[in-house]
């Protein structure tokens, strides 16, 4: 079996993985990282959004093999101890959650979405969210988290 | 999801020769569309021949009168590039309506173009900007590039490598996308060089087209009321739960005349 060392917020974790193991089960099952959700395993539902060198990536559509060498951050390495990332903070502040499933990968979208374009209007907001679903908010407080955590992090 | 070898090619010479002496060898680009496939086992490829390292498959550059891009380029960067949105703003739009962001990030115009999906975005773009397609082998026009459904003129051990995207007076590229994937239901790609107007319909048959009669009307004027009442027949498209074949061809008419609309105010 093929071994992969990928670096997870900041650690490198080498596995042993079978060539054809997700990022996601890599995530989850190897290194233990159970924040990264699967909601539905056909690429359409974001909940398992990371960002690996940077850019937002969808790890139930990628081999752990194709991201050896890189570099993964999941929703469990945005805090800085128990300080939580801003759009953590305006997620909690604003409601822009109920069940929570879909929210790792609604932050880890935003949080990307803010380094492409700082000051994201609503319109912009609402279509960079095609590729996460949300089956209990309507989305409504997640865009506005979105608008709020843009605003802090231009005061600050 | 069967289990397969998995090699990372290093050039494009290697990774044809692996792709030729595999059993099954399937290459892979952003594995946007591979990856799913392969859960959904649909596909059972003995080895996949990863190109997502060779740095020479990737880039934007102007040369002459065209756009070349190279075939590893991802969905954001072209969606992004200065150099896209200036030459041909309506590529760089094509290119930042596909998917979702995250489906942009990993996607790749090679990847797209090489599928032939009748759904997909980019053979639309590729047809009407009449480019030009480089392989490890040849050259090849765009109106002999796409062969049918999942179908292009690529033979065993062939990788497209880039495309020359002819930069054209006038263009602009409408979608009706599909609500759940984005996927177009009925994309419309018109151009205009000169006193010559290629349109390209993606979506609505079995794969991209050239709609003929909207070319020589918009030749003739290129307005929307040109094109008007020329009505797009129905037999050779596609009927689903999506959109009936009636529905489509509606919709091919109606694109085209909004991505002619919108091309007059660049
Ligand atoms: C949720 C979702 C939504 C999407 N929405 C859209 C949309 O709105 N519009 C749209 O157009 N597409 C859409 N796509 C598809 C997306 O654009 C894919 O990225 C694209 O179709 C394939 O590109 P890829 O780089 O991922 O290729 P891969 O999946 O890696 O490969 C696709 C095929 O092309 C072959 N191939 C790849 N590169 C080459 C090459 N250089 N030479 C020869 N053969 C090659 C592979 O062997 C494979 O058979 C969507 C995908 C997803 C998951
Ligand atoms: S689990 Fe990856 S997109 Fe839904
Ligand atoms: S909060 Fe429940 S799916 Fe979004």
């Amino acid at each position: 079996m093929p071994t992969v060392t990928i670096t997870v917020n900041g650690k490198p974790e080498t596995r042993e993985v079978e060539n054809r193991t997700l990022l996601v089960q890599f995530l989850r099952e190897s290194i233990g990282l159970t924040g990264t959700h699967v909601g539905c395993d056909t690429s359409q539902c974001g909940a398992c959004v990371v960002h690996i060198d940077g850019y937002s990536a969808k790890s139930c559509t990628m081999l752990a093999t194709q991201v050896n060498g890189s570099n993964v951050k999941t929703i469990e390495g945005l805090a800085d101890g128990d300080k939580l990332h801003p759009m953590q903070e305006a997620f909690r502040e604003n409601h822009g959650l109920q069940c929570g499933f879909c929210t790792p990968g609604m932050v880890m979208s935003a949080v990307y979405l803010l380094e492409v374009n700082k000051k994201p209007n609503e319109q912009e907001i609402r279509s960079w969210l095609e590729g996460n679903i949300c089956r209990c908010t309507g989305y409504h407080n997640i865009v506005k988290a979105i608008a709020a955590c843009a605003d802090a992090m231009a005061k600050a | 999801m069967y289990n397969f070898e998995y090699h990372q090619a290093k050039s494009v010479a290697e990774a044809s020769e692996l792709s030729l002496k595999t059993e099954e060898g399937k290459l892979m680009a952003g594995g946007m569309t591979l990856i799913p496939t392969l859960k959904q086992r649909l596909a059972k490829p003995s080895d996949i021949i990863d190109l997502g390292k060779i740095a020479e498959l990737k880039g934007i550059k102007k040369e002459g009168n065209t756009i070349v891009i190279g075939a590893m380029t991802r969905h954001f960067d072209v969606a992004y590039s200065d150099i896209v949105k200036s030459a041909i703003p309506a590529l760089a739009h094509l290119a930042g309506h596909i998917g979702d962001p995250h489906v942009r990030n990993r996607g790749t115009m090679g990847g797209s173009i090489a599928n032939s999906d009748p759904a997909a975005d980019y053979p639309a773009g590729v047809v009407a900007l009449n480019a030009t397609l480089t392989t490890n082998k040849r050259t090849i026009k765009a109106d002999d590039f796409f062969k049918g459904l999942f179908e292009t003129a690529l033979e065993p051990g062939e990788i497209l490598t880039q495309v020359a995207f002819n930069i054209p007076d006038k263009a602009w590229y409408m979608k009706f996308p599909n609500p759940a994937s984005r996927y177009a239901v009925v994309g419309a790609f018109v151009a205009k060089f000169g006193s010559e107007v290629r349109v390209a319909i993606t979506g609505a048959g079995s794969y991209v087209f050239r709609q003929k009669a909207f070319e020589a009307a918009l030749t003739k004027s290129f307005t929307p009321e040109a094109i008007k009442d020329i009505v797009q027949p129905q037999d050779a498209l596609n009927s689903d739960i999506h959109a009936s074949a009636e529905y489509r061809a509606h919709l091919v008419n109606v694109m085209a005349r909004r991505a002619v609309a919108h091309a007059n105010t660049l």
